[in-house]
């Protein structure tokens, strides 16, 4: 007889759930192996807090944690503790990439879609897509805004994609690293606090730039007020999702301190995008100053009949 | 062993030939030492080697040959002959034109060698230098492409002159990006083929880029 409980939606380790409620079931587990220690956890609580739980994580977070390290056991100089940052499939970093996308509200995007396997694969890559759509999206802006003017010679600019690459890569690595010291920081003063590890503070810095990859394209555009509003479009969903997901680390720190720690990451994100908007795009309907003013000098021919 | 009872010869079938081994009878000038041979012969066969490859690249089938007989010679060749068409940056404009000769160069092989760790590091099971040699050989098709843009610029560098470059460069940049995934897509697990073939589209269309937006002064 179906209860209640039952008919509810299930969180995707159902199987640990049924398996708890009928201990003496077959199972047969078709999954990868490094799959099931992690589902093993089973959750036992009611369907209502499980939103909670995955928002604070403090329940499973040592659990997590412990079996992460069961993975990643193998030694920093040997090839494979490497390869443990890119076990990822192809649909979980397309699960991933659209988790960035469409943030759900109330939905960390580390504990939804990360779940203790950060990889690199994902901020790398999007990364360097990003350097080089910048680069050429700007240059072909340029290239249609000035188009048709005399004076105009159309250049490469080939000196903007490493200027574009350190910037992006930089925005990339050393913000987390700057936040995951300050939240290592907070987290041995106050206790109680959900910590992430680097890595995910590496992924989620990193998937949260993929919204910007179609709008660069999209910033081709000659239009100063589509570029605005496609700009806001961007960073209102790219910072929800690191809004979400680090509001639930700090929120149980002093209030002022989690107001200022949320707002520094909006406004870094923010300044990159204004950043990267002014530098390699130029201003649409930028007309260069056609000489109409009257000469001072008198050049006026008077004509005297 | 009652069933090796009817595995028999049958008598009217003679059996004979030789059990001995031959040992090695051969006379000293058959021997595979390459130390004695004419140095027309050494070059000549590094060079066949390095042509069949690029038959191969132009022809993708999915033989082995690029992958057995890796050689860095080829990609050596097509990568310097690139980048010496590309550069031609201006020194007095602000923002210099096009990449130098050491951007290209450094693009070409630094992009092969961060695509190749990426492929190991998702579980390939290709080799390093057999990667490197594929992902250098199939420059080969935006080469030629370079080469046709810069006699078409010979020509003049109007609208027209634009389009045929584009589509040049843009046939071009996808028989590379098929020609090395026909050699390389094989040797990754199946649930992470798209994972590794992004990175040489971006790679092949980086270097269409610069090929493309290549302006004579």
């Amino acid at each position: 007889m179906a209860t209640v409980d039952d008919l509810k939606f299930q969180e995707f380790d159902d199987a640990a759930n049924l398996l708890a409620a009928n201990p003496d079931a077959t199972t047969i587990s078709i999954d990868e192996p490094t799959e099931i220690p992690k589902n093993q956890h089973g959750r036992l609580q009611e369907p209502g807090r499980e939103e909670d739980d995955e928002l604070l994580g403090t329940d499973d977070s040592d659990k997590t944690e412990l079996l992460a390290g069961q993975k990643k056991s193998a030694p920093f100089w040997t090839f494979e503790y490497y390869q443990t940052f890119f076990d990822v499939d192809t649909y979980q970093v397309l699960d991933r990439i659209k988790g960035s996308v469409f943030p759900v509200p109330g939905k960390n995007f580390v504990r939804l879609y990360i779940r203790s396997n950060p990889d690199l694969y994902g901020p790398f890559w999007i990364c360097a897509t990003l350097v080089f759509t910048i680069a050429v999206s700007g240059n072909l802006s340029n290239f249609f805004i000035h188009l048709g003017k005399p004076t105009y010679h159309y250049v490469p600019e080939f000196r903007k994609v490493s200027i574009a690459a350190t910037t992006i890569y930089a925005y990339a690595w050393l913000v987390p690293l700057a936040l995951w010291g300050f939240l290592v920081w907070r987290n041995s003063k106050v206790m109680n606090i959900v910590s992430y590890s680097f890595l995910e503070i590496v992924c989620v810095y990193g998937y949260s730039l993929f919204i910007y990859i179609p709008t660069a394209i999209l910033w081709i555009i000659p239009q100063n007020m589509v570029r605005w509003v496609l700009m806001m479009f961007s960073l209102c969903l790219s910072g929800s999702v690191l809004v979400m997901t680090f509001w639930p680390a700090v929120r149980d720190d002093n209030r002022r301190i989690a107001l200022v720690t949320v707002g520094t990451i909006v406004l870094l994100h923010a300044l990159l995008a204004v950043g990267c908007l002014a530098y390699f795009f130029d201003a649409p309907e930028l007309d260069f100053p056609v000489p109409v003013s009257p000469d001072h000098n008198g050049t006026t021919v008077i004509i005297e009949s | 062993f009652a069933g090796l009872a009817d595995v028999s010869i049958a008598e009217d079938i003679p059996v004979e030939g030789e059990i001995t081994v031959p040992v090695g009878s051969r006379s000293p000038d058959e021997d595979y030492s390459t130390l004695d041979e004419p140095v027309r012969d050494t070059i000549m066969r590094d060079l066949k080697a390095v042509g069949k490859k690029f038959v191969h690249v132009m022809y993708p089938k999915k033989s082995s040959a690029l992958l057995r007989d890796w050689d860095l010679w080829g990609p050596l060749v097509l990568c310097v002959s690139l980048a010496l068409m590309l550069q031609g940056g201006s020194a007095d404009s602000k923002d210099d034109g096009g990449p130098q000769f050491a951007e290209v160069f450094v693009i070409i092989w630094f992009g092969a060698v961060v695509i190749t760790l990426n492929s190991k590091l998702l579980g390939g099971t290709i080799s390093f230098f057999q990667s490197l040699c594929v992902l250098g050989y199939c420059v080969l098709p935006l080469t030629v492409a370079m080469l046709v843009c810069r006699l078409v610029l010979l020509a003049g560098s109007g609208t027209i002159s634009f389009i045929i470059r584009l589509i040049v460069v843009v046939a071009m940049f996808g028989w590379s990006t098929l020609a090395s995934t026909a050699f390389l897509a094989d040797s990754q697990p199946p649930n992470r083929k798209a994972l590794v073939v992004y990175p040489i589209f971006l790679f092949y269309f980086v270097i269409s880029w610069m090929i493309l937006t290549f302006t004579p002064q």
